[in-house]
């Protein structure tokens, strides 16, 4: 079962995006501690896209949803952009052990996303980006 | 997001309810770009109510750290949920604030 969005990128269509996610991994029985992660996850890719992807200019975005039809316990998500070439995985990973005044801003949104999930990859494929993450969890 | 905030002379609360996402964090930056300034000594966010942190929202309360470490004062973040303190733990937030 794939599931599929298609917005313009840009901050007001964040709550459609979330709202998208939130819907579908509440239909696949994702206990709420792990989708409410999933769901920021989401955001920071989505935030990235809106903020880099089309050099200050509008553009597509497409997200899809995907649970395995026989177990019901992995999410597969995907964000697809059609902006510049860019892998936000090799940003460098900020050090999380500085003090609040040392502490410096980028790079945070991608950390939490490494973390929060099993896998993710980046794929550059003609004019598109895509990010795809997998997330298992037992029910 | 909502922001509810109590002004008790130098001390000031701010009580943030629902998603701090990246748009509800913009709103809350320029709240406490407004409100933390010379006279406040102490601040207060109550996260009770907050059931979802994204990275945007980390770096608004961070800003406000910065703040009340440029005004000497203290700050405490109050009654986090347990989903929202495994974000901060996730990134390091949890050893730069003051938890109540």
């Amino acid at each position: 079962m794939k599931k599929e969005i298609n917005v313009e990128a840009t901050m007001e269509n964040l709550d459609t995006v979330l709202g998208f996610i939130e819907e579908n991994l509440e239909l696949a029985k994702c206990p709420m501690k792990i989708a409410m992660k999933m769901t920021v996850c989401v955001e920071e890719l989505f935030v990235n896209i809106v903020n880099y992807a089309y050099d200050g200019l509008v553009g597509p975005c497409s997200i899809s949803f995907e649970v395995c039809d026989n177990t019901l316990d992995k999410a597969i998500i995907t964000l697809s952009d059609q902006g510049k070439a860019f892998n936000p995985l090799e940003k460098e990973d900020p050090d999380t052990t500085l003090s609040a005044d040392e502490r410096k801003i980028g790079g945070l949104g991608i950390f939490m996303v490494k973390n929060i999930v099993d896998k993710i990859y980046y794929e550059r494929k003609g004019e598109n980006n895509t990010i795809i993450m997998e997330k298992t969890w037992k029910i | 997001m909502d922001i509810k905030k109590v002004q008790n002379d130098s001390e000031l609360t701010m009580v943030i309810s629902g998603r701090l996402d990246t748009n509800a964090a913009s709103k809350l930056i320029s709240d406490i770009d407004e409100s933390l300034v010379e006279g406040v000594n102490s601040f207060v966010l109550d996260m009770a109510e907050c059931d979802y942190v994204a990275s945007s929202g980390l770096r608004a309360i961070l800003g406000a750290q910065k703040k009340m470490n440029a005004l000497q004062g203290t700050m405490v973040v109050k009654n986090v949920v347990s989903d929202v303190m495994e974000v901060f733990e996730m990134t390091g937030f949890a050893d730069i604030l003051n938890f109540e």
